[in-house]
């Protein structure tokens, strides 16, 4: 019986000293020059993170403001933050099944379903509107339930499962609409009041210092961990750089924000459900778990993983998220309409989630993708609308912006092929 | 050698109208490395899967552990038991790191839930480090890592779960010369610290390089057991072919005659 300790608890000495770090591994010095490097070399092995998107962001905002000074005028970013909460709800959904190396075709229809959903019950039937926002939510999480089943359990592939429900749902949307075109919802009620609720400049301010404050305490509380258990660990400036690096665009929006009418809940409540969503990826073994089964369901089968839950499961949340986004369309548009959801909201949802970094092949994206893709298309836009174009060049433009990252990503999914193998 | 740690003996397996594997008895002690030859479809494979717990064998046959006689019915019977399969197709997740891979499945948590980073990669820095693994981060996908890291990384995952027996199917098979060599150095490691270790493999070398005994099977059955040091490479052809006179000795004997092996052709 003695062996079997001998694994773990009997290492040979390396291990009660912390081990000296691999000769073979290249280590980053902690000053800019290092910091570069280390960022040159995640670059050639295809490691793009975000930075093609955020150079792109720069990008269409010098473009646009050169052309247009409104642009970055508070009132235009703080209507774009608006705009682009809807559409990014939904592809917080895409996200997760992206990740998964599946795709939802169903998200604006299921959209416009809990729209429906909304305002037949609200107004049609006089419920209370937070609970006919909850039945919305609920409707979305059974459709995607739906949808995961004959996927994982029938095996039916998610294209077409939810290419039937991009039909069906919209069916049903319209036969609730019944005869009316577009149900009007009150102007201040609970619905109205999600997208036309501002924050006094108090509390955009407080959100931002308590979110600097959670990172650092969070980063610092896990360095300090890892170097209790001996474990390379971040050093000093460079946690201050990522740190200063997260403030600057958040004290800029909050700024920015309070110059016209304060923090939108509309985008608060977006830019909570990014960040809930990918400490749930990245923290928790469910998050595990998905990017698991996006890599390699078989391997993740043979670990113990029950996929076809994984799956189901996720269907259903991107079902839940896409019916979000419906109640927001509502609430902006003060109404639900047999159009809701029915029109580009679909492919702009997909579209962000691609340019924002996710990769179609799945296993690899992050949370942040919504938000960063979303600001892309909201920009572009929001920017061409500002210049009174047509919707003709804005799609051709956004069919250019995802070709991009879409090829970003096939190249990026190369290069980390050609740089894997010789390790050893 | 010890008493055996895992002991089979008349386990037949029949697939319908085939019978894989027939009155097969094999065993394994701590401490050990046993080879299991036979040409493609011997039965190796099969073998290896009843151990495994993913066929169950027909009725007749014993599995006894320990000298306790046992029933494998399961993959998880045999993971309680202490039995850890390697299999070919290495089901690594590419996108994620060394450690996320180690401990897919078996992740270890602080809150319900939440993931303890710091505890799984102290581990699995030990874990290689006992194994005298050297890779330089343990926090890179997968993908990045070389053919030999990959077979040595699935081989320590399955180590986790602390087995007393560890089977690997042709571990060695899409490996280089130097990939080849960490491998079976993890599997002498193995063996150094009191495992029992059974080996699928159709390379000769390398069974001669780790094995402390070969076991044959053939058509299903079991057609010799020998201490390695003291075999030659001739007898165990000969066990794996069924006969003195096969393939490999008439091709050994047209290279020492250069003539007859152009006439053959
Ligand atoms: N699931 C199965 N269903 C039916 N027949 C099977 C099954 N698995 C194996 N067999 C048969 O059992 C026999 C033994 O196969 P096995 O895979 O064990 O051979 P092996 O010794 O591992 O060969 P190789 O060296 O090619 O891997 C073969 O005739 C094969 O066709
Ligand atoms: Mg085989």
């Amino acid at each position: 019986m003695t062996q079997q300790t001998h694994l773990t608890s009997e290492a040979p000495d390396t291990s009660t000293a912390p081990a000296p770090a691999d000769p073979r591994l290249l280590t980053t010095a902690a000053s800019p020059r290092g910091w570069l490097q280390a960022l040159k070399r995640n670059l050639r092995g295809g490691e793009l993170g975000p930075l093609p998107v955020i150079v792109g962001l720069i990008l269409i905002a010098v473009v646009f403001q050169s052309m247009n000074d409104r642009f970055l005028s508070p009132q235009n970013l703080s209507n774009l933050t608006v705009q682009i909460a809807a559409i990014g709800l939904m592809t917080t959904g895409v996200i997760m099944v992206l990740l998964l190396g599946e795709i939802d075709l169903s998200v604006g229809s299921v959209a416009g379903l809990s729209a429906g959903v909304l305002g037949v019950l609200a107004v049609r039937y006089g419920v209370n509107e937070w609970l006919a926002i909850l039945i919305a939510v609920v409707a979305g999480l059974l459709v995607g339930l739906l949808h995961g089943v004959i996927f994982a359990k029938v095996g039916v592939p998610a294209f077409v499962v939810t290419l039937a429900g991009l039909l069906g749902w919209q069916g049903l949307h319209l036969f609730l609409m019944g005869q009316d075109g577009s149900i009007n919802t009150s102007p201040n009620g609970p619905i109205a009041l999600l997208t036309q609720t501002y924050f006094v400049p108090l509390v955009g301010w407080g959100v931002v210092a308590i979110a600097l404050a959670c990172y650092l305490v969070s980063v610092l509380a896990a360095e300090a961990k890892r170097r209790r258990a001996g474990l390379p660990c971040k050093k000093a400036p460079e946690v201050a750089l990522r740190t200063l690096l997260l403030a600057l665009p958040l004290a800029g929006g909050a700024w920015v924000l309070n110059q016209y009418k304060g923090v939108p809940l509309a985008f608060l409540i977006f830019v909570g459900f990014v960040v809930s969503l990918d400490l749930v990826l990245r923290k928790t073994r469910y998050g595990r778990m998905v990017y698991a089964v996006g890599g390699n369901a078989e391997a993740a089968r043979r670990a113990g993983i029950n996929v076809d839950l994984i799956r189901v499961s996720v269907f259903a949340i991107a079902s839940a998220l896409a019916s979000l986004g419906g109640i927001m369309l509502v609430s902006r548009n003060f109404a639900a309409s047999v159009s809701t959801g029915a029109g580009e909201e679909l492919m702009m949802a997909i579209a962000a989630a691609v340019i924002g970094g996710t990769s179609l092949f799945g296993g690899r994206g992050n949370a942040y993708s919504a938000l960063l893709g979303g600001l892309v298309l909201g920009a572009i836009s929001s920017g061409l609308l500002l210049l009174q174009m047509d919707t003709s060049v804005r799609f051709m433009i956004t069919a250019a912006v995802l070709l991009v990252a879409v090829i970003l990503d096939a190249a990026s999914r190369r290069g980390r092929k050609t740089h894997a193998r010789g390790g050893a | 050698m010890s008493t055996p740690v895992l002991e089979l003996s008349g386990i037949s397996k029949t697939f319908g109208a085939v019978r894989a594997l027939s009155e097969v008895d094999f065993h394994v002690a701590p401490g050990e490395v046993v080879a299991l030859l036979g040409d493609n479809g011997a039965g190796k494979s099969t073998l290896v899967k009843v151990i495994a717990g993913a066929h169950a064998a027909d009725s007749g046959g014993t599995i006894s552990w320990e000298g306790e006689p046992v029933s494998i019915d399961s993959p998880s019977d045999a993971q309680r038991l202490g039995i850890a399969t390697i299999y070919q197709d290495l089901a690594l997740c590419d996108n994620l790191d060394i450690v996320a891979n180690l401990f897919l499945g078996n992740e270890e948590l602080h809150f319900p839930g939440t993931l303890d980073e710091v505890a799984m990669e102290s581990r699995a820095r030990e874990l290689l480090d006992s194994l005298s693994v050297r890779i330089p981060s343990l926090r890179v996908p997968v993908a990045s890592l070389s053919g030999g890291q990959r077979q040595i990384i699935a081989i320590a995952r399955s180590l986790l779960g602390q087995p007393r027996v560890v089977m690997l199917d042709e571990p060695t098979a899409a490996l280089g010369v130097a990939q080849t060599a960490q491998v079976l150095d993890l599997i002498e490691r193995l063996r150094d610290q009191g495992l029992g270790v059974v080996l699928i493999s159709h390379n000769m070398a390398d069974v001669r390089a780790v094995a402390d005994r070969a076991v044959v099977l053939r058509l299903g059955r079991n057609a010799g057991d020998f201490p390695i040091a003291e075999t030659s490479y001739e007898e165990i052809v000969a066990a794996i072919t069924g006969a003195a006179d096969n393939p490999v000795t008439r091709r050994s004997e047209r290279a020492d005659t250069p003539a007859a092996a152009t006439k053959d052709h």
